[in-house]
């Protein structure tokens, strides 16, 4: 009973950082741009948690330092996404060339910036203030589910209640159409009046902001560090839950929490007596495998954005 | 006809012009970082060519550096010609390695024999790794982005587990030794050379390199290859069978991966380790086979410039004190440029405009946006 508990916090504890990138990666996709940047925005956004917090940390700003970290994360990681941006709306570059170039300079800069910073060391140092779980007062005393679901960080909440906000934009505003519609045809949405290259710049910068908290989400709540190996691929897991949600927010949020529980599982396992005898790399192997055969199975069902990859040329129809 | 292949050099050599101005941009906007963080660019670079070509076992070093890279673009670029983008190059890699380390550890075989088939079994395992992608994208319809990435870290955690269970050498983090017979270093060549470890995967990348251009150029199936990535609804009316191009493309591209693999273990470290990622070489590749334009001739420069830098990295930070990490932001801001010509067209244009008035006004792409 206990460990159902611990799975399911610890489920939500890994699948946070994952919530906010696979957002982040869905309101790029959505209109059309591939997002294989992800990788490298979270790793910007982890790395100005670690630094930005760390300095407030010590300008005496006490608990309210990783608040800072997480807020300056989106607008220090505006310089990548607007790289991305550049290079693939305006300039028409390969999407998928352009997101691993940013992924390339995010990580190659960051780390020459907290060797330049903190003397040649290899990661920032460790932050005494990080988010610390919140309570939620009742709720939080529940057996299992008090455990499980109201004794987390805040930002796993803020990650939830972004999740609404977005599927609430997306599907109920006429933004969120204009979005939708420039990822599926922009010829179409060009016609109608909406600004295709412009809608899609804006919505790498806002994808890039909301991945890049995500990367701060780490640092600030499992590191309390920024080092090389802090973000390893998190981030293109996060654009498998995009794939695996079908590019609709709920469905990413669905992938991005199925990604966490395996994480958790893998955890819980290293403790359990009975699967000793199986490696735990076959417990890390699983959501990838998983992944697969869930895309193998529904994947003629293929619901990504019609433009998605695919520049928009005025002219072109 | 030959206005058309007048058309294609002149692109060509617009290309080639594009690459080189990329890297010097890439060079002169790593130095003005180097600069404004308070270190010294000259001594840097002064330092970076001097691990580079400095003493013979840095030279060999370095070709060593050279040699996967190579590979590994010559491996992006086939899938890339074919219309399709390989970033499962880390994990073909993998597989490779973990398929001769499997024969060079188990099998007893006379040397030269021992290494020969250790690589072609690691050769035919990552092949068959990359065509994995392949049948999942023609069979299933699933994006070989996507599939690249989880099978990327299928390897790698398959090749824990077959490390872990069979030939963990305890308390390292790494497997077994290979058997001595199934070693493909050149001994005499890495003696001549202070210990850099040569092997014959020198000259089998140069094979590769000129392989690469006859198999593209010349034979049937890379025709194939080149008529469905460039248009494949009209290869397929042509009648060629587009899923089996894409099929052997992706198995020649992980055959290409596999063998990096193979080189890597029976060639360098003679081991694997258990690593917590993958080597990050595929990427490069991309890399690579983006700055050398798909040729075999633009990817062995390209090749040899970013496996230079890379390696010449360490001297950088050893005789500059300069953190190597500005050498990967050099190489990642000489593909951004080459990514987005358009970038580098822009100033090009701005600088022209006012010699021919408005002669090259036409053609830009920001006219309704």
């Amino acid at each position: 009973m206990e460990m159902i508990a611990f799975l399911l916090n610890g489920t939500f504890v890994f699948a946070t950082a994952l919530i906010f990138a696979a957002l982040g990666g869905l309101i790029t996709e959505r209109t059309g741009v591939i997002n294989l940047g992800l990788e490298g925005f979270m790793v910007s956004g982890a790395f100005t948690a670690g630094v930005v917090s760390y300095y407030a940390e010590q300008a005496g700003l006490g608990a309210a330092s990783p608040w800072m970290g997480f807020l300056a994360a989106p607008i220090f990681t505006l310089l990548f996404a607007a790289l991305h941006a550049v290079a693939s709306v305006k300039f028409k570059a390969n999407q998928v060339i352009s997101g691993l170039v940013v992924n390339m300079l995010a990580s190659s800069s960051t780390f020459f910036l907290v060797k330049l910073l903190f003397d040649g060391a290899a990661e920032t140092p460790i932050l005494n203030h990080v988010f610390n779980k919140v309570y939620i007062p009742i709720l939080s005393d529940l057996p299992i589910v008090g455990e499980g679901l109201f004794r987390l960080y805040p930002v796993t909440y803020i990650a939830l209640i972004l999740a609404a906000i977005i599927y609430f934009i997306m599907f109920h505003t006429p933004l969120g159409l204009r979005m939708r519609a420039v990822g599926e045809h922009p010829g179409s949405a060009d016609t109608a009046g909406v600004r295709v290259n412009r809608l899609r710049f804006l919505a790498v910068l806002a994808g890039g902001m909301v991945a890049s908290l995500g990367g701060a989400t780490v640092t600030l709540t499992a590191n309390s560090s920024f080092a090389f190996h802090t973000i390893s691929g998190q981030g293109y897991i996060a654009l498998a839950a995009v794939i695996f949600g079908r590019w609709h927010p709920i469905g990413a949020l669905g992938a991005a929490i199925f990604f966490g529980f395996a994480q958790a599982l893998k955890d819980q396992m290293q403790i359990v007596e009975a699967a000793k005898f199986i490696p735990n790399e076959v417990f890390y192997l699983l959501p990838y495998v998983l992944t697969l055969v869930v895309l193998i199975f529904t994947s003629k069902r293929s619901s990504s954005p019609a433009a998605l990859g695919e520049p928009y040329e005025p002219g072109k129809r | 006809m030959s206005k058309m292949k007048g058309l294609v050099t002149r692109l060509r050599q617009e290309s080639v012009w594009i690459s080189l101005l990329s890297i010097v941009i890439g060079l002169i906007i790593g130095a003005i970082v180097m600069l404004v963080s308070g270190y010294d660019p000259l001594l840097a670079y002064q330092s970076l060519v001097e691990k580079i070509v400095g003493n013979s076992y840095d030279f060999g070093e370095t070709l060593r550096a050279v040699v996967p890279l190579i590979m590994t673009g010559l491996a992006v670029a086939v899938a890339f010609r074919a219309g399709l983008f390989n970033i499962g190059v880390e994990g073909q890699i993998v597989m490779g390695s973990i398929g001769a380390l499997l024969v060079g550890h188990f099998v007893s075989l006379p040397p030269v024999i021992h290494g020969i088939v250790a690589m072609i079994v690691g050769t035919l395992v990552g092949g068959l790794w990359g065509m994995l992608v392949a049948w999942l994208k023609t069979s299933r319809g699933i994006n070989e982005v996507i599939s690249c990435i989880m099978l990327n870290w299928c390897a790698l955690y398959i090749s824990h587990i077959v490390i872990r269970t069979l030939m963990e050498e305890s308390g390292t983090g790494r497997s077994k030794l290979i058997q001595e017979s199934a070693s493909i270093q050149l001994d005499s060549l890495s003696a001549w050379m202070d210990g850099a470890r040569i092997h014959w995967g020198f000259a089998i990348a140069i094979i590769a390199v000129i392989g690469y251009s006859f198999f593209m150029n010349k034979t049937k199936w890379g025709y194939e290859i080149r008529a469905v990535g460039s248009n494949r609804h009209a290869a397929h009316y042509a009648g060629m069978k587009v899923n089996s191009t894409v099929l052997r493309a992706f198995f020649i591209s992980g055959m290409l991966g596999g063998m990096v693999g193979t080189f890597e273990v029976l060639g360098v470290f003679k081991y694997v380790a258990i690593a917590p990622a993958t080597s990050g070489l595929g990427f490069d590749g991309i890399a690579v086979a983006l700055l050398g334009m798909n040729t075999a001739i633009g990817i062995f420069f390209s090749a040899i410039l970013f496996g230079a830098l890379m390696y010449g990295a360490q001297g950088m930070s050893f005789g500059a004190d300069v953190p190597g990490e500005v050498v990967r932001m050099i190489i990642s801001i000489i593909i951004f440029f080459t990514a987005a010509p358009g970038l580098l067209r822009m100033f090009f244009k701005l600088r022209t405009r006012k010699g021919r008035k408005g002669a090259n006004a036409n053609g830009n792409d920001s006219v309704s946006s």
